[in-house]
Formats: C-alpha cells, sequence, structure tokens
C-alpha cells in the first residue's frame, strides 16, 4: 500500500505496495546479471589489473616510481588520499546526520551511499599505507605496536598518527553500521530464495526472523550508532585537514581548514553519490525510489557546500592578505598567478562558480544537468585537494630548491588502480546486495501519507 | 526449545490494524509470544508492553572503556615509559591525545553495543531462526501465540479473538 499525501509528494513514487518494494529490489538481485551489468562490470575490472600493474611496480620499487622530488613530496598520492576520504563522506551523514535530523527521504538512498562511503575509504587508505614505502613494516609505524626498539611507541602528538585512528574507526564503525542495515534484507532474500541462495543469504542474515523485541532493538542501535558516526563522520576530515593545518608550510598553516574541509567532503561526496545513483537507478529501474525529488534534494546539499567552500577560498585569500606574513601572502597569490594557476582556476570554476547553476530549478530537475555537474563537482574537487598540497610545497623557503611536480605512468597507473577497484566493488555491491534499504522504505511508505493505496 | 511447540498465528497486513489488534488481544488476557514484522513498527514495543532497550546503556559503559583505555595507553607510553620533547610540548601532552580518545570511545562505543546486540537478539551466521510464515519478511506481520502459554483460554476461543481484531489469516504452526 502506498501513502499519497495532499501536501507533500510522496518519497516512494508509482503507488507500491510493500510486495512492490521487496519485488523491485530482491528482482536485481535474484535474476541472472544483465548483459550491461557485465560490460559495466569488465571495464572495471579491466582498470583495476591495468592499474595493478603500476602497484605492483611501485611496491616492488618503491615509491621512487612517483615523480615526487625533494621539494614536492607529497603529490597525487596524498591528493587522491584526501579525494576518495571526501567521497567517503556522503554515505555516512546521509544515513547517520539525515536519520537524526528525522529526513525520511534517505532511506531509498542510504543503502548505496553507505556501500561508496565503504569502498571509497578502502581506496582512500590504500595511498598514505603505499606512501609509507614499506607497507608490510607499516604496522610498527602506524600502531602502537611493541617492538625490539625499547619499545618505542608511535608518536601521539602526531596528526598523522590521529589519522590511522580516525580513517580505521570510520571504516570499522561504517561497516558495522552498513551490515546492521543490511541483515533484515538479507533474510528477506533468504525468505525469497531456495538452495544454494538460501544458505548463502541465511548466514549472510545472521538468523534475522523479525521479532518486535529485535526490531526494537535495532531500532535502538541504529539511533545511537547514528548519533556516535555523526560526530566520527565530522572528526574524520577535520583530523585529515590537521595533517596540513598543523604544520608550518605557508598556505597549510591555517585555522580554517577543519571546517571547510568538512563542507569539500561531503559537496564532494553528495557529488559522487548522485553520479552513481543517476545510472543505478537507471540501469536498475528504480526511478519509483530514487525520484526526482531525492535528486533535488542532494542537488540543494550541493549548493550550500559548494557555497560554504567558496566563501573559504575567500576567507583564506582574505586573510593571506590581512595576517601580513610574507610568505603566506606569496603562496596564495602564486596559486592564482603562479605556474600552477590552471589548477587554481579549474579549482574555481568547478567549485565555487558550477554549482551556483543549481540555483535554477530547471538545472537542479534536470537529469542530464545534475549528472555532468556532479563529475564537473568532482574533477574540481580532486584540483583542490591538488593545489592545497602542491602549490603550497613546489615554493620552497629557498628559490634553490623550487620544483615542478610531474606525475609518472605509475602516480597514474596507481590512481586508475583505484578507480578500477572501486567500480568493481561497487558494480559487485549492486549486483549481489539489495541497492536500496527495502525494510526502511517499508517503514515510510505509510508514515508519510495520508491515503493508503492497497 | 527441544519439546514440540504449537502456534496459533493471526497475519495482518496493515500496521495499524496491527497495533489495535495487540492491545485487544492482549486486553481479552491471550499471552503474545512476539510479533513478527516486516519493518518496524513505531509503538508495537509499547503495546507490547516490552521494556524499553538497555542497549545504548552498555553504548555508554563500553564508550567510557574506550576513553579510559585510549587515555590510559597514551598517559603510559608518552610520559611514563618512553618520554621524549616533541615541539617543544610537555611530556604528557593532553590536548594532543584528545583525538585519538575519542576515536577510540566512538570505536568500542559501536563494536560493544552491536555485539551486545547480536548476543542478545542471538543473531549469528550460524542461527537457524524459527520462521513462522514466509512472508513476515515481506509485506506480512504475524503475531505469534503459544498454546501451552494460555492453557486456560480454549484454542478456539484465541482464534476467534484473532479473527474480530482484524486479522486477515489465522493459521496453525508447530515446531519441533
Amino acid at each position: 500500500m502506498q501513502v499519497t499525501s495532499s501536501v507533500r509528494e510522496p518519497l516512494v513514487t508509482g503507488g507500491k505496495s510493500y510486495h512492490d518494494v521487496t519485488y523491485d529490489v530482491a528482482r536485481q538481485v535474484e535474476g541472472k546479471p544483465t548483459k550491461l551489468w557485465f560490460l559495466a562490470f569488465l571495464t572495471a575490472a579491466g582498470v583495476l589489473a591495468l592499474g595493478s600493474i603500476a602497484l605492483l611496480a611501485t611496491l616492488w620499487e618503491g615509491i621512487g616510481m612517483w615523480g615526487l622530488n625533494k621539494t614536492v613530496g607529497w603529490a597525487w598520492d596524498i591528493t587522491n588520499f584526501v579525494w576518495w576520504v571526501g567521497i567517503g563522506h556522503a554515505g555516512t551523514l546521509i544515513s547517520a546526520v539525515l536519520l537524526l535530523f528525522r529526513q525520511k527521504w534517505r532511506t531509498s538512498i542510504n543503502r548505496a551511499a553507505e556501500a561508496m562511503t565503504i569502498f571509497a575509504v578502502i581506496c582512500a587508505a590504500m595511498f598514505p599505507v603505499i606512501h609509507m614505502g614499506r607497507p608490510w613494516l607499516g604496522a610498527y609505524w602506524a600502531l602502537p605496536l611493541p617492538n625490539t626498539f625499547g619499545s618505542l611507541w608511535v608518536n601521539f602528538n602526531s596528526p598523522l598518527l590521529w589519522d590511522v585512528f580516525a580513517i580505521s574507526t570510520y571504516f570499522s564503525v561504517s561497516l558495522v553500521f552498513w551490515y546492521i542495515g543490511l541483515i533484515p534484507d538479507f533474510a528477506t532474500i533468504r525468505d525469497r530464495a531456495t538452495g544454494l541462495r538460501k544458505t548463502i543469504y541465511g548466514a549472510l542474515s545472521f538468523g534475522w526472523d523479525g521479532a518486535a523485541k529485535t526490531w526494537m532493538r535495532y531500532e535502538s542501535v541504529s539511533l545511537i550508532l547514528a548519533g556516535l558516526a555523526t560526530p566520527l563522520v565530522l572528526s574524520v576530515h577535520t583530523i585529515v585537514s590537521f595533517d596540513f593545518a598543523t604544520s608550518v608550510i605557508p598556505g597549510w598553516h591555517t585555522t580554517i581548514f577543519p571546517p571547510y574541509f568538512v563542507a569539500g567532503a561531503i559537496f564532494s561526496g553528495f557529488a559522487m553519490v548522485l553520479t552513481l545513483m543517476i545510472i543505478t537507478r537507471k540501469v536498475f529501474k528504480l526511478e519509483d525510489y530514487i525520484t526526482m525529488g531525492h535528486i533535488e534534494l542532494m542537488n540543494i546539499v550541493i549548493i550550500i557546500t559548494g557555497s560554504i567552500v567558496g566563501i573559504a577560498y575567500i576567507t583564506e585569500f582574505f586573510i593571506a592578505w590581512y595576517s601580513g606574513v610574507a610568505a603566506e601572502q606569496y603562496a596564495f597569490i602564486n596559486r592564482a598567478t603562479g605556474p600552477y594557476w590552471w589548477a587554481y582556476w579549474s579549482m574555481m570554476t568547478c567549485n565555487v562558480i558550477s554549482p551556483q547553476l543549481f540555483w535554477f530549478k530547471k538545472i537542479r530537475t534536470s537529469i542530464v544537468a545534475t549528472f555532468l555537474l556532479s563529475l564537473v563537482v568532482n574533477i574540481g574537487m580532486w584540483f583542490e585537494r591538488f593545489v592545497i598540497i602542491v602549490t603550497s610545497l613546489h615554493r620552497d623557503y629557498l628559490p634553490s630548491s623550487w620544483a615542478m611536480f610531474y606525475p609518472t605512468w605509475a602516480d597514474i597507473g596507481v590512481y586508475l588502480f583505484t578507480f578500477g577497484l572501486f567500480f568493481t566493488l561497487f558494480f559487485l555491491f549492486a549486483k549481489f546486495f539489495p541497492v536500496i534499504n527495502m525494510a526502511e522504505v517499508k517503514s515510510v511508505l505509510k508514515s508519510s501519507s495520508d491515503k493508503v493505496h492497497k | 526449545m527441544e519439546r514440540d511447540t504449537h502456534f496459533i498465528l493471526g497475519v495482518y497486513d496493515d500496521e495499524d490494524v496491527l497495533l489495535h489488534a495487540v492491545e485487544k488481544v492482549r486486553g481479552s488476557g491471550v499471552k503474545i509470544h512476539e510479533v513478527y514484522s516486516p519493518y518496524p513498527v513505531h509503538g508495537l514495543e509499547h503495546v507490547l508492553g516490552y521494556k524499553r532497550s538497555r542497549l545504548p546503556i552498555a553504548a555508554f559503559l563500553f564508550g567510557m572503556l574506550g576513553t579510559s583505555l585510549a587515555l590510559t595507553m597514551q598517559f603510559y607510553m608518552m610520559k611514563f615509559d618512553w618520554p621524549m620533547i616533541i615541539g617543544g610540548k610537555d611530556y604528557a601532552a593532553f590536548p594532543d591525545f584528545i583525538p585519538v580518545s575519542f576515536e577510540m570511545t566512538v570505536l568500542l562505543a559501536a563494536f560493544g553495543m552491536v555485539g551486545v546486540f547480536m548476543v542478545s537478539s542471538n543473531l549469528k551466521p550460524w542461527a537457524q531462526p524459527r520462521i513462522f510464515d514466509l512472508r513476515i519478511t515481506d509485506d506480512k506481520h504475524v503475531m505469534a501465540i503459544d498454546i501451552a502459554n494460555n492453557s486456560a483460554i480454549e484454542v478456539e476461543k484465541i482464534k476467534e479473538i484473532l479473527k474480530s481484531s482484524g486479522a486477515t489469516e489465522v493459521n496453525n504452526k508447530s515446531f519441533e
């Protein structure tokens, strides 16, 4: 039965009954993979295979394979790290913050957005691990493990170590949050299946029986996890920004970084959710669940966070001038007019100007425009991190040390590897897991309505 | 649970009918074994008379444990076991210990609470749940009544009560 309200647009369109929800979502899992899915999956796996050549070369030879030099010691690696972590912020924001604010529209998109979060964080975490050079020893450098040097412990004053704790906590808590939500839906698939599928989804569903007492605890767990995940998601990008802000490099040493990074993370995360959702709803015919209303609301979040990011860029520039510190002033003038001017102005165009187009209702309710702008935002956010990292480093304190950064094939290949990994995981998820949270969508079918369709 | 158990099941289509039905059935003296739903029905735990879940308390305690462990670890390592001056700061640079303490708090609170949830609700990959009706995870709410717990009331009478409370079907179910 479906809810239609005389005052609001329904969250799910098409007059769906509870059984329709089950059918529409579960048929993706139960049906044979389509040709389109195979094509997409094989493309992603191909990119993954191609990129793994660069990854293996980097692991074998060391990070000398990358274009880093003694002046620019962080470049594409950390840019990609921050970019992927940023993308990984939308999922938990949608499922946790919107849950606390009782935004029921989140129910159709939270599952896929959280999956995206988890995969993006995996891609992100790869970069600092490879950047350690000898990742097989990395556990000793990153974790407080007893060792034969004393024990000589890790440095708890270092923001890089805080990042280890932040990213690993974020990853594991997001994973648990996502899995708890999946359990009832796995049970739905189990109860529709026979044979091997029943065994597999039966194990995945942890023996879920839908008892009222379990649902009560489930709701309690979801609420507390949301309450924990909300400060967590804000803390993660705050700590990522500390990697820069606590240093003494002109261009990094800024107190505005934490809120500015968090806004940027939500901005790019929502853009990536839109990119993936527009494809998913089309391929899996889920237009009644991920409606134009969802797309419009996400576009509104993009305008807000994009504007915050824009104000942050301008504030940074103003404060550099106002501080009266010559090195700081130079760093910012150099960003806009130095050898990396093209990166700076790409960032400004993609992140500050283009999302403002969403003020026009025609544009923010157009699928094509939203899809294109979501790509533009993600390109812009990559340039933002590149600009912050490389332009602040490439003019060292001594002009004799000034340098440029040129990526090598290994830089590009490792970045490609993460794309391959991300999309391979996402396509596997989209095929074998229910992409929409059936139980939660069912719970909002009626409660937001004043009329019931049987 | 080895003994034979026989249940009477009331199947409901609508969550609001279900909520009134639970009140009605309990009001007529029938003890409900449990109600099974495809999605969380708000208010169902109240009409069933369940006490509030104590999981938030578990989360709080595990969170406290995380904070204390993190602070103890950091003070021990940085101040006592191998003191070093870093950045001109005190050995015990308390503000620097906050981020890791916060993350450990969240980590232990989340995992501890979920662990307690799994154990208390008997959720595990090898669990063999008693499935009363395959449609419970699809679109039907099922009220299960254990005959053994309601020996004072005749079975036919219970079925009568279920029907009049709005159940679309009344079925029998037995488990080995």
